[in-house]
This record gives structure tokens, sequence and C-alpha cells, in this order.
């Protein structure tokens, strides 16, 4: 008995000068990883647990939360506006994150390809993007508003009668898309960046191979940038996921009622729910019908949703990287 | 071992997460007579030319009660409010622009319930109308006062109503009918170039809330549930409502709809003559000297259903309380009872912001500016059937419940009426409930 005793005591100390061994350096990288740790855990760690905590209760932001266990769970199947405000956030990430990729991409080659006033077109294509949100949002109602908007006007000079836009649910969503098209400069500014990037002695390779245009940007310029499109398509996603602003101050600006004594949720979703969106939903049911409980199970599931898009989309991004090294 | 640790760390999470939520502290009222003192805060959502209005009455109560120091915090929302009360700061005294809060705060308690105070002093409240009243408290608590009252009542062009030989502003909805299509004027192709009166809901100041009293129609029974489904008079409405749009065609009204001015700016359709008659409420007397000063029109009660009910409208109104989180509440409670219950000074307020007084009192006061469109808003006020939206723990998510189902009445996607509306009436039921 002594003996083992004295063998597991061996067997700990040894333990204890090997883990004191190895805790030097994991204080070092602790040390350092410490404040970016802390704040994950004060930002992020610590909401996420508490929405979970507030989802299972009747919480007000003024009393105390009160246990309600699923209810607020089970109201989420009979909630008549989340699913609607789901399908629209959904297709606005469907055809907003595609459509910006491609637009910015098109247009940053269009201008590597320019010859002169290269830097002009650029800033040029770039200004929108400094727009504040609101202001080129309200801008853009404007310039698009049926009979009296600018466009409206030249396409009846054309003979076309246009759409009603903003005001009809079956193009207000394509409207804001291209609202975001039109700012797509932060994107361009990026993809501009990467486009430079491509060693040009893969071009030289390529065209000796006989490769013509198509086959050199799908054989080389694409592989090359991929890191780029993964990072504009994640976060493209996540920015489509949170899409608040513009489509609240659209529904605003078309529904006449810029500035109502009711506040701007009031006309969240005009028309006919068409611009309404899950964070704008989210919202509404938190501040506006003071059901913060509820407002914690949508927010879970969006951040449950982004969370698990993002890892796929960098898992498949690993594999491609694998495959390419 | 590991996940034991990660368990513990949830748990403590939790714990701490429980624990910063903040609880309720009753706080004791002082023993009559006492003298308020001391420094509050008051935060309300004016800008402006309004806001300009309330830092003068808010002069005078300093000058009444000189020992009382008030600091002023305007352009506020309510969602701000709300989160300063949740957080333990906040404002002493707050004002809100819709009586939609009230049913959040006293269910909350994030306002105090004025009962004791109301009772300390011998406030009668009879001294307001009933309407008035019944919008300010929930579920028998007195939460909040009357801060002055919109009525929306009815606005019509004089020279295109002569024009088109209307004698007189429509008191039914059949003679709305017949003189919103009399003075309707189509271009060659159809489209429409002025609308005797625009039907569409959400347009402007159409909404079912403001229209209802047309016909008298219920929001909530006395249990808090939905009313919409069981009272006949919300299908009279949408009925009348849809055969409007219809002769209309109702792609053409929204296309009209979309090309006019936003409401608030002088572009307002009204205003343009762009539209003949119109649901509005008090504060569009203003704007119209302001931004239109050259259009003649005339202002009449809402037309109704039944001719018994010619003369009521809709009320609503800012309301005014005192925080939980008050650290003076006292002397919150003075400004309150100063601002809604002296006569004086809710005339000072309806001549500077142009709404109506919430006093019966101070409805015919010698003071109170009126002119014949002003003695419209206030005879709508003083109606016995005028209503108002009952005040509900979830806001007014049951007027847009209600609202997103006329959405869709109107532009022809639901055609089963009772059907549609015992739909509302479940989905309402089930969002109240949730709220407990």
């Amino acid at each position: 008995m002594a003996t083992v005793t004295l063998t597991e005591g061996r067997k700990t100390s040894a333990l204890r000068r090997g883990a004191r061994g190895s805790r030097r350096p994991r204080l070092v990288v602790l040390t350092f990883i410490g404040p970016a740790l802390l704040g994950l855990i004060v930002f992020l760690g610590y909401p996420l647990v508490a929405a979970v905590y507030f989802s299972f209760t009747r919480f007000t932001l003024i009393n105390p939360p009160e246990w309600v266990g699923l209810a607020n769970w089970r109201y989420l199947f009979q909630d008549p506006l989340v699913g609607i405000a789901a399908r629209n956030t959904l297709w606005l990430t469907a055809a907003m994150v595609p459509a910006r990729i491609v637009g910015a991409l098109l247009t940053a080659m269009l201008l590597n390809a320019m010859k002169r006033s290269r830097s002009a077109y650029r800033t040029l294509f770039y200004l929108p993007a400094l727009a504040p949100p609101v202001t080129a949002t309200i801008a853009f109602v404007l310039l698009l508003k049926p009979q009296t908007g600018p466009l409206d006007t030249m396409l009846r000079w054309l003979g076309i009668d246009g759409p009603r836009w903003f005001n009809d649910p079956a193009w207000a969503k394509p409207a804001l898309v291209l609202l975001s098209l039109w700012a797509v400069g932060d994107l361009m500014i990026i993809f501009v960046a990467a486009l430079l990037d491509v060693p040009v002695d893969l071009y030289e390779a390529a065209s000796l191979d006989g490769a013509n245009a198509w086959q050199k940007f799908r054989y080389v310029t694409l592989p090359t940038i991929r890191p780029v499109l993964v990072f504009a398509t994640i976060t493209g996603i996540i920015g489509c996921a949170q899409y608040f602003t513009q489509a609240a101050v659209a529904a605003s600006v078309a529904s006449n009622q810029v500035t109502g004594g009711g506040g701007v949720s009031g006309t969240f979703g005009y028309p006919q729910n068409s611009m309404l969106t899950y964070p704008m939903w989210l919202y509404t049911e938190g501040f506006r019908y003071n059901l913060f409980g509820y407002a914690n199970v949508l927010a879970l599931l969006l951040f449950a949703v982004s969370m698990s898009i993002t890892v796929i989309l960098i898992r498949r991004f690993k594999a491609f990287t694998r495959g390419e090294s | 071992m590991r996940r034991t640790r990660i368990l513990a760390g949830l748990a403590a999470l939790l714990a701490v997460t429980a624990a910063c939520t903040p609880a309720p502290e009753p706080k004791p009222i002082a023993t009559p007579g006492v003298e308020p003192s001391g420094e509050i805060e008051l935060w309300h959502f004016f800008t402006d030319r309004e806001a300009k209005a309330i830092d003068g009455i808010i002069a005078d109560f300093q000058a009444k009660y000189p020992k009382v120091k008030v600091t002023v915090k305007g352009g506020q929302d309510d969602s701000k409010v709300v989160q300063a009360i949740g957080a333990g700061t906040g404002p002493d005294v707050a004002i809100s622009y819709s009586t939609d809060i009230v049913g959040k705060f006293c269910a909350t308690g994030g306002w105090v319930d004025l009962t004791p105070y109301v009772q300390r002093d011998g406030v009668d409240l009879k001294v307001m109308p009933e309407v008035v009243r019944s919008y300010t408290e929930f579920r028998g608590k007195r939460c909040a006062m009357p801060f002055l009252a919109d009525a929306y009542g009815f606005y019509f062009n004089k020279k295109m109503l002569a024009d088109a030989g209307i004698a007189n502003p429509p008191k039914t909805l059949d003679e709305l009918t017949e003189a919103a299509k009399k003075l309707t004027v189509r271009k060659p192709d159809g489209t429409i170039e002025r609308a005797g009166f625009l039907p569409l809901f959400g347009f402007y100041e159409n909404s079912p809330s403001h229209l209802g009293p047309m016909v008298g129609a219920q929001w909530l029974k006395p249990d808090g549930t939905s009313a919409i489904g069981g009272d006949p008079q919300w299908q009279a409405l949408l009925k009348w409502q849809k055969d409007l749009v219809d002769w209309y065609g109702y792609d053409k009204l929204e296309k009209f709809r979309a090309s006019l001015g936003d409401e608030w700016s002088a572009d307002n359709a009204f205003q343009k003559g762009q539209i003949a008659m119109a649901v509005d409420g008090e504060w569009r007397l203003a704007f119209l000297k302001d931004q239109a000063p050259n259009v003649e029109y005339g202002v009449s009660p809402l037309p109704t259903a039944d001719a018994s009910r010619y003369g009521s409208g809709y009320i609503s109104g800012n309301v005014i309380g005192v925080s939980r989180t008050a650290k003076n509440p006292e002397a919150a409670w003075a400004l309150v009872k100063y601002l809604t219950l002296d006569q004086g000074a809710q005339v000072k307020l309806s001549n500077g912001i142009r709404n109506v007084p919430t006093l019966t009192s101070a409805l015919t006061a010698p003071d109170l500016q009126v002119d014949d469109n002003f003695k419209v808003f206030l005879s709508i006020f003083a109606h016995a059937q005028s209503g108002t939206t009952p005040p509900s723990a979830v806001g007014p998510a049951y007027q847009e419940t209600f609202g997103t189902f006329v959405d869709a009445w109107q532009s022809g996607q639901k055609k089963d009426l009772p059907a549609g509306l015992s739909e509302v009436d479940k989905q309402i039921n089930d969002v109240i409930k949730l709220a407990g």
C-alpha cells in the first residue's frame, strides 16, 4: 500500500514538474491573447449566455426576467410575420450577395483595364459608398419615385411606364438590390487591390498556352482572388443577415411618412411587408411590442444561422486552399 | 473535469445575468402639504418650435416652484426612455408621443402608479373627459397623465367642393363615397390626376384606428382580448372602404399614392390640391398656415355610418409619467400635476403647440386661442362617442396585426372577411397571451 502511494506520489510530482514546464509558454500565450479573450467573453460570451437565458423568460428591460419556460420558443410557430421576415432576408441575401460581388468584380476589372483616368473613375465609383446609408437611401428612393422621380421621367420619355419600385411589393426588394449595387464601392476597392495582386507572369504563361480571355479569368484570376471572394461572401451574408437601415428608411420614405410622430418603426415593411427584414421584425418584437424574451429567441436563431453559414464557408475555403497547396 | 468547469462557468454567467437585471424599488410618498424641492430631469420628444413652447412652460413652473430645478432634454425617443429606466437611470419625468406606451409602462411599472399622489392631493380626475382618462390608465393603474390631446377631423378643400357643386362636407359614409367620386379627376388614360378622397389604409393618417370611430368599431374586449372579429362594425368599415378602393382601382390608387409628397412636408397632397378631402389631426391647421396659406379649406367631424355618431372622432395624445427610477418623485409629480391639471399651463401649451388641451375647463377658457376650424376639434374632443385605441401590454401590436390584414384586404389578396378577421383575433390573442 505504501509502495503504491510512493509510486503515485512520484508520478504526481513528475506530472507537476511537466505541467510547470508546459505552463510557462501557455502563460505567455494567454498573456498575449488575454485582452482579446476578455473582450470575447464580455462582449460575445456573456451576451450569448444571457440571450439564451432571456429567451426562456418574459423580459421587458424594466423588470427582472420572469421564467416562462418554452413559451417564447412555442410562439415562434404562431408568429404571423416571422416567416415573411425570414423569407425576405433570405431573398435579399440570395440576390444581394452575388449581385454585389459580381458588380464589384466587374467594375474593378473594368477599372484595372482602363489606360487613362483610372484614378478619377475609381474615386467616382467609390463615392456612393461614402454616403451615409440614411441619406443615400432617401436620395435613391426619390430618384426612383414613380411619376415624379428623374428615372421614371426619363423612362416615360422613352415611352416606358416604369414600375412603382419601392411602392410595389414585387419591386421593392429588387430596388433594394439596385441600391446596394449603387453603393458597391467598398467591395470594388477590395477587388481592385486583389486583381492587382494577381501575378502578371501567370497571365503571360496562360497566353503562351493559348488561353483566351475567359480561360484566363476562370483559371488564373478566380483561383488567385478566391480568398477575397470568400471574404466578400462571408461578410456579405453577415451584412444581409443584419440588413436594417436601408429597408427601414426606404419603407418610411416610400410610404410618404418620413418623420411621423409614431417613429420610423411604424412604417416597417411597407409595402405589404415586402421590405420587412428579420432584424427589423426582431427590433419590432423587442422595442415596439415589449417582448424582449421572444426577441432573444429571434436573435439566437439569427446568430445560429449566420454562424452555421460562416463555419460552412470557412471549412469549404480551407478545403480549397488545401487542395491548391 | 473540463465539462464541470464549463458548466460551472455557465452557471456563474447565468447567475450574473439574473442578478444584473434591475429590481423595482418602491418609494414611499411624502405627507400632504410637503413643498417639492430639488432637481429633476424631464425628457420629451418635441423639437424646434414645439420644444420652445415646452421651455416656456417649464420656466413658468420653476417660477411657481423656485425650489425645483428642471433639466429638460428634448428630442428623446420612447425606446431610449425604456432602456434608461431598465438600466436604473433615465428621467424623473418623461413625455411620450403615443398612448401605445401606456400599457407597457403600466404593466411593467416603468412609470409609477400615480394613484397615491392623486388621492393624497385630492385630485378629481373627472376634470378630464372619460376617453382621455381611459387611455392613460391600464388594468386599474394610473401610471400616466394626458399631456395635451390630438383629435382627428375631416379636412376638405372648399373651392373644389364648390366647383363640384357640393354644398356641405359629407356627413355619412355614403355621402363621402359620392363626394369622392365627384371630386376625382382622371387623366385620359384612366390614371388619377386628383383623388376626391384617397381611401387606402396606410396613406397618411388613414389608419384603422383613426377611421374606426366612423363606425364605432371596438378593438379590445374588457378582458383585454381582441374584439375585432366579433364586431360587425369593422366589417362594415372594411367593406365600405374596399368598394371605394375598387371604384378607383387598387393599382391606380397605389400608383397615384406613390407619386405624392411626404405627409409632413410642404408637398402634402391635401396642401398641394392633389386630394380634395382627407382625415387628419388638428396639427394640420398649423401646417396649412405655415406651408399652404392660400388653400381654402374647411374642417368638419368625420363622416359616420350612423348619423347619431356624427360629431365624434378619434382621440389620442401625448402622455406624461413619473419614472420608477425618478430620483426626486415628489418634485416629478409636482411637475406632472402642473402640466396636466393647471388650466393656465394647459392653455399656454395648447396655444404654443396647437394641440387640444385635456382639461375640460381649458376647452372654454377665454385665453385659449381658437378659430372656427380649431373649434371643430375641440367639439370632437368633447364628444361623448369619440373613441381611442385602448392601452395594451404589447403596445401597438394589436393595431399593427390588424394593419397587416387590411393591407392584404384592400389589395384583394384576402377575400374572406369574416375568416380573415377571426384569424386576426387569434394572432392578437396569441401575442397578448405571450406578454402576460
